[in-house]
């Protein structure tokens, strides 16, 4: 079953077009990624997914619904973990949560039991009335996550999730991600990492220049063009991943 | 294209849903509660120090503005123009801050709240900061004695309207800035001139016509006229004042959330 479907999606700023007339579909729990350099237009088409950014031209549909007619209902069913820290700084760990989730409309007494679970998943028991200011980067990502599973999403956005991070807390993050697709969320997430594709992804869309180039599973794609992710890359764009 | 475009917002954002405004206001009011023990003492000396600067300092010249004590002709003009630099402030740098810098926005409109809600929550919050500031001055003057009529506290609710005015005019102008730096021009050339020129520190009516004439434009001049009026329990011109407070307000109130979907829905 698909959860979003997009069809001659286009957006543009001005003169520049950020994302060029792109097709796809997410099916219902898998783990989607969109992988590309930045400017390819990864982080325009997750703005569109969240009702964040209307498209230009085309349609996309989450839960069967148009993004820019029921923004509100489609919301309250997804998470996003976006791809800059925006934790309210002056609150604690928990407040933060309390204060994510009364934007869900969840009653105080229901929000503090799931902030209080979600802290624990996060690793941040000792931390939950710390103030964000004392948290590391890597603590602040775990809460980012926490925070986006507040109303108990079907769809997981994820924005770069680990960009950033040192290799401990990006596997701890990686982790918990896998955990979530085996309990069947549905996960989307943008990536500049192959390694993070490889391990994490069911599909993956290869983006340039605002286009898709090709959505096919990281193995079929090893399969097709040889090597590795990052060769299947430089083979079908002309340039590293990095660059 | 254009056309499809303006379509798009009209169907999508044109729906503000008060509840959802109350939890971004909920929002403001948690964190306020944390920084208002720093926030506040700074808040409410400016103010008492203008009162007693010019009151009590000035006031020794100038006796008596017709036929009123120096200091009883400023004391209403203060409560205006603190519940004014409240509001303003709001919707200037703390509004930019958690739009640009804190991303606070981002956040919150990853939630059900759109973003109509959240501007009607940001405006909310404003008025009821500029409310909260002006009954701290109204309290102040209670006890200066400066108050000669309980008509006073009919201010209170009237500073919620006017903060709602500031509030619009900042949002307007925070819709549409390059930069942070830029707040300095709405400070020195629109709140300074119309501190100034609100007929708080002296009657406007020593001036050219058309120096009186852009004042009366202005909300604090209304304001001004509506906090004298209820401080010294002379009710017999107020009407007048409420009504443009509550017309200006109702004419300003699509452009904040017109220019802010421009900004942030991009």
């Amino acid at each position: 079953m698909q959860i979003i479907t997009a069809k001659g999606l286009t957006k543009n700023y001005n003169s520049l077009r950020a994302v060029d007339n792109i097709d796809f579909e997410i099916i219902k729990g898998e783990c989607f990624g969109f992988l590309g350099p930045n400017g390819a237009g990864k982080t325009t088409v997750m703005r569109m997914l969240y009702c964040f950014a209307a498209p230009t031209s085309g349609e996309i549909k989450v839960f069967g619904m148009d993004v820019t007619k029921h923004p509100s209902t489609i919301k309250s069913r997804i998470g996003v973990m976006p791809q800059d820290d925006n934790l309210d700084l002056e609150l604690t760990v928990l407040e933060n949560l309390i204060t994510y989730a009364r934007y869900f409309d969840i009653p105080k007494a229901q929000s503090v039991k799931i902030a209080t679970e979600l802290i624990e998943y996060a690793g941040l028991t000792e931390k939950i009335n710390v103030s964000i200011k004392d948290l590391s980067g890597g603590m602040k990502r775990s809460l980012l996550l926490a925070r986006a599973l507040i109303n108990n999403p079907e769809l997981l956005i994820l924005d770069e999730p680990t960009t950033g991070l040192d290799p401990h807390s990006r596997h701890n993050v990686w982790e918990k991600l896998n955990g979530l697709k085996s309990n069947n969320t549905t996960l989307i997430l943008t990536t500049h990492y192959m390694e993070e594709a490889e391990k994490l992804c069911d599909r993956v869309a290869i983006m340039d220049s605002g286009r898709v180039i090709t959505i096919d599973s990281p193995a079929n794609l090893i399969n097709i063009h040889g090597g590795n992710l990052e060769d299947v890359y430089l083979k079908l764009t002309g340039r590293r991943l990095g660059e | 294209m254009i056309g499809c475009r303006y379509k798009i917002r009209g169907t999508r954002y044109g729906i503000m849903n008060i509840r959802r405004a109350f939890r971004v206001w909920q929002r403001h009011f948690t964190v306020y509660t944390k920084l208002y023990k720093s926030s506040i003492v700074l808040n409410f000396v400016e103010p008492i120090l203008y009162l007693l600067a010019l009151g009590v300092g000035l006031g020794a010249f100038i006796k008596d503005i017709n036929g009123v004590p120096y200091i009883n002709f400023i004391a209403p003009g203060i409560i205006a123009s603190s519940s004014m630099f409240a509001a303003t402030y709001e919707c200037t740098y703390g509004t930019y801050v958690r739009m640009t810098f804190q991303k606070t926005f981002d956040g919150i409109l990853a939630t059900p709240v759109n973003i109509d809600d959240l501007i009607a929550g940001e405006l909310i919050w404003a008025a009821t900061k500029s409310m909260f500031y002006g009954t701290i001055i109204i309290i102040a003057l209670s006890v200066f004695r400066l108050v000669d009529s309980p008509l006073v506290m009919l201010i209170i609710p009237v500073l919620f309207i006017s903060g709602l005015i500031f509030a619009e005019l900042s949002m307007i102008y925070t819709a549409v800035v390059p930069g942070i730096d830029s707040f300095n021009y709405y400070y020195t050339l629109i709140m300074t001139p119309m501190f100034l020129f609100s007929g708080i520190f002296f009657p406007l009516d020593t001036f050219p016509p058309a120096i009186s004439c852009i004042a009366s434009f202005t909300p604090l001049f209304h304001l001004t006229n509506i906090c004298r009026a209820f401080t010294w329990g002379n009710v017999s011109h107020v009407a007048g004042d409420i009504v443009w407070l509550i017309g200006m307000l109702i004419v300003l109130v699509p452009l904040p959330f017109i220019l802010m979907r421009k900004r942030i829905m991009k």
